[in-house]
């Protein structure tokens, strides 16, 4: 199997984002069927001063490497995907996620993270959501495993 | 291989690959009994029910878990106490009809946000210390049971012939079926099986079952162990932790058992039902960040797993070295954790239960091994971990792949690493005394670091060789000791103090001689000289935090008690201590570890929606620690002289030992036995030895008196009829056992102190029968 060497991850461009969050909600209608957003949500739209900060997955894949089952898998357009079947809801990718984009929401014990659906960005009424394509090389990232601090 | 992200798939290790006729070997089995039963759900991390397997009459049923039975031992190790004491008498020995071997989980276990929490435990009466004996290991088997619908499995009787038990969770199904053409030692056997019974002939489904398997070196010595498989996706094959001590895979052999399988269609990360899910994941989220955060700057547990401890050991000369003559080594170097992290596979989720983060488990693949059956085949070594590599300095072996040899065979062979290295450790010394040779060895070259002698040694074991040391040897050092003295081979002193054994069970690998409280931490225990009760080294020696008597005492109570609970529920304890909160140095009780503990109490209230708090933790530890030191004495132990330990764990035996640290011991005898300078300096080496020896033996006397005090027990280490009524074990023919052992203990004049008491010292109660006025 030919290795993805390419994969879409999110752009913000704060200065179009007027705080309506309907990125979120259009997130949590992809993971949970609901419009509520927030905890829902792979992707969070935060208050940073007067403007708007994106926090999301850039899908540089270190919990690949954490998950005992498998249920993490690079799929073929790149991105980094959690298999809620497979997953046995350990929260190990949730705890060793460097910048904390796999998410838990009370409603079930698996995780759940941003997929590069474009829900958000087709929700984005300010155009303030774009994929780009970006090499995998470039971002990827592998969990700590040397010896000594 | 240095890369990370490689998928699953496409992930390979470069090991002997094996091609099994599993068809034929199917075709060989017999069904010999069966039994089906109702699968149900699990509730708040219970199954509520147990099951029990009778190989000799071919019966098989369950039992009910009651709520009471819940209160008074909460599960795990509590459980198979319960069920031992239900099923033994008190002349029980390893190879009776009616012995057990049980394997139990307990309420935690299974969980896969909190690292650490899939162990069993396993409990059996033991060859080598003749008492109930109970070990913990990690490994898919115990989680899965649960999962399959039963908190334990219970064993008693015998097969006639070579049997494998199935529990079949996906059918809803237990059999027995003869087994008559597989292989023994782990390595394959866990393998055969596990391609066998999965199924569909896919990782994920293998990931699903789990093995328990002794190999050959079980059947034909005391030191067998039991591997629990976990099925690894990236490797292909099953790995193994071992239940160690106390000659558990013995008994699995002795009941002609070859595997247990277990089974489960499916599983999540809700299977337990816990009462409250939310905080569960919480707590155990809060956990992986320090896992990730601190552990590089702590443990290394995740670069080198236990190993980490070989260096901080030689340092604080608490290494065992040549039988534990010495703490440290000038070649130890060799075989530091850096010298391992070179052969480790580095990258992979390397927890013995899913989510443990932890992931102390690590393993060496490819190994190409160097003698034996298996010579020149590839395999996956799984560790070393620091009690192995401690073995291999105490038979002064500083070869890591000589290290990796002895790992590979004693795991395959279903061997205990600790108990086999530090008894080969003892035989060494003796053949260096002339004491042994290798005549009297049956041609073995046993001297200390003989690699070549101690594999071929293990390999004859596992051939059933009836050499006669052979056959004495693999029974373990306290049967040495006797067939040593017995034939008139040494002096039986020397003999008595060279020999690492307390209650029969070798010691695990740490020096204690300038820590009395560690000393107790091995002696003053249930099953035998095992770490897992209490390690106080760093506390006493270094910290001397715990000056006092009275301290002591008060840590060898906190300390067992606590982790006796982690057995209890099915946990490691690792998690606990091995990875610290940032700030624990500044709470009130660094050793405790504080906020770890908390994370423990929301988690058993978060599974089993009771409302505990840390107090409670510890009661119902000591409800069953206690217990179990009463089945002790109810089999004729438990007393002080059965809490006895050798005095090389206490001080230097030979004059080697003394000279090695001689300006250690000379200071001790102005500081602490009030000699003045000149009058040591006048002394000859014998003489100091002398004094230092009455010294560290009345001091042990002492803890000993502290220790009994504390826990409420008789001086002669009774547990009374009182202290079980106050921790509600009121089981009348419990008490009423009890009460006769004190009354007999009274008649023989042994309800006395044990330590000599002088000017300005005092007993820990000027009444001996102290608890009679409670």
């Amino acid at each position: 199997m030919d290795k993805p060497k390419t994969v879409k991850v999110l752009k913000f461009y704060p200065e179009k984002c007027d705080g309506c969050l309907a990125c979120e909600r259009a997130c949590s209608q992809i993971h949970f069927k609901t419009d509520e957003g927030g905890e829902k949500s792979a992707i969070r739209i935060l208050k940073d001063g007067k403007s708007y900060k994106m926090h999301v997955c850039d899908q540089r894949g270190l919990c690949l490497d954490m998950c005992p089952v498998g249920a993490l898998t690079r799929k073929k357009n790149g991105v980094v995907w959690l298999d809620k079947e497979t997953c046995i809801g350990c929260q190990a990718c949730v705890g060793f996620c460097p910048i904390g984009a796999m998410k838990k929401s009370d409603a079930r014990i698996e995780p759940f993270k941003c997929i590069s659906c474009g829900a958000c960005v087709r929700a984005c009424p300010n155009g303030a959501l774009e994929l780009i394509e970006v090499k995998i090389d470039d971002i990827k990232e592998v969990v700590y495993h040397k010896q000594g601090a | 291989m240095v890369e990370g992200q490689i998928p699953i798939e496409e992930y390979k290790t470069v090991d002997t690959k094996h091609k099994w006729d599993l068809k034929k070997l199917r075709f060989a089995h017999r069904i010999l009994f069966e039994y089906n039963y109702k699968k149900g759900e699990l509730q708040r991390g219970y199954a509520n029910r147990t099951l029990y397997i009778n190989l000799t009459k071919g019966e098989i049923k369950e039992k009910k878990v009651t709520e009471d039975m819940k209160k008074k031992f909460t599960g795990g190790r509590g459980f198979g106490l319960k069920l031992l004491w239900d099923s033994i008498k008190p002349t029980t020995r390893w190879d009776s009809e009616e012995n057990e071997l049980i394997i139990t989980t307990g309420p935690l276990c299974g969980t896969t946000q909190y690292p650490g929490s899939g162990k069993s435990l396993c409990l059996t009466v033991s060859p080598s210390t003749d008492i109930i004996c109970d070990s913990n290991v990690g490994g898919f088997f115990g989680p899965y049971l649960k999962f399959a619908g039963f908190d334990a499995i219970e064993i008693q009787g015998k097969a006639k012939y070579d049997v494998v038990i199935v529990v079949d969770g996906e059918k809803g199904k237990i059999t027995v079926e003869t087994a008559p053409l597989e292989e023994t030692n782990s390595h394959l056997l866990n393998e055969q099986l596990t391609h066998m019974y999965a199924s569909e002939d896919t990782d994920k489904s293998r990931q699903k079952v789990s093995v328990v398997s002794a190999g050959k070196g079980a059947e034909n010595s005391y030191w067998g162990c039991l591997n629990f498989s976990f099925y690894d996706i990236r490797r292909k094959l099953p790995r193994m932790k071992q239940a160690g001590r106390g000659g558990l895979g013995t008994v699995l052999r002795d009941k002609k058992i070859k595997g247990i399988v277990t089974k489960v269609e499916k599983f999540d990360g809700v299977s337990n039902n816990p009462a409250d899910p939310v905080t569960l994941a919480k707590v155990g989220t809060k956990l992986h960040r320090e896992v990730r955060d601190l552990d590089r700057h702590q443990c290394n547990m995740r670069a080198v797993g236990t190993v980490h401890l070989v260096e901080i050991m030689d340092e604080y000369d608490l290494l065992p070295t040549e039988n534990y003559r010495f703490g440290s080594f000038p070649k130890a170097s060799k075989i530091y954790s850096p010298e391992f992290f070179k052969h480790f596979t580095k990258i992979i989720p390397d927890g013995c239960w899913h989510g443990c983060t932890m992931a102390c488990s690590k393993t060496v693949d490819g190994f190409t091994v160097m003698t034996g059956p298996y010579k020149g085949k590839k395999v996956t070594v799984d560790g070393p971990e620091y009690e192995t590599v401690a073995c291999c300095s105490n038979m002064s072996l500083w070869d890591p792949l000589w290290v990796l040899e002895f790992n590979f065979y004693c795991d395959t062979y279903g061997l205990d690493t600790i108990s086999t290295g530090t008894a080969i450790a003892f035989y060494m010394e003796m053949y260096e005394y002339g004491i042994l040779n290798k005549k009297r060895c049956n041609g073995l070259e046993l001297c200390f670091g003989n690699g070549e002698a101690v594999l071929e040694f293990l390999h004859r074991i596992a051939r059933g060789d009836n050499g006669e040391f052979i056959s004495v040897a693999a029974k373990g050092v306290r049967r040495v000791k006797d067939w040593l003295i017995k034939s008139k081979r040494g002096a039986p002193q020397l003999i008595n103090d060279c020999g690492m054994e307390s209650k029969g069970l070798e010691y695990s690998e740490y020096v204690t001689k300038e820590s009395l409280a560690m000393q107790g931490g091995y002696g003053l225990t249930l099953k035998g000289p095992q770490h897992d009760e209490a390690w106080l080294i760093f506390m006493d020696m270094v910290n001397n935090a715990i000056p006092t008597f009275e301290d002591k005492a008060e840590a060898l109570h906190y300390f067992p008690m606590w982790r006796t609970w982690f057995g209890l529920n099915g946990l490691c304890k690792l998690p606990w201590n091995d990875i610290e909160p940032a700030d624990n140095a500044e709470t009130d009780e660094p050793a405790k570890v504080p906020e770890h503990v908390q994370n423990y109490v929301e988690y058993q209230n978060a599974m089993t929606g009771w409302n505990v708090d840390k107090e409670d933790l510890i009661l119902q530890s000591e409800r069953c620690y206690n217990w179990q030191r009463a089945m002790t004495v109810w089999m004729g132990r438990g007393r002080r002289k059965d809490d006895w330990i050798p005095y090389r764990s206490m001080g230097p035996v030979t004059e080697m030992e003394y000279l090695s640290r001689e300006d250690r011991y000379d200071k001790q005898l102005v500081e602490k036995l009030g000699l003045s300078k000149k009058e040591v300096e006048k002394m000859s080496v014998e003489e100091k030895m002398k004094l230092l020896y009455n010294y560290r033996q009345d001091q042990y006397q002492k803890l000993a008196d502290a220790v009994y005090y504390r826990r409420g027990w008789t001086p002669n280490g009774v547990p009374t009829p009182q202290k079980m009524k106050k921790l509600e074990m009121d089981d009348p023919e419990m008490l009423k056992m009890l009460q006769g052992k004190i009354n007999e203990d009274e008649k023989a004049g042994l309800n006395v102190w044990g330590g000599k008491y002088g000017k300005g010292e005092k007993p820990p109660s000027i009444h001996p029968k102290y608890w009679e006025k409670w």
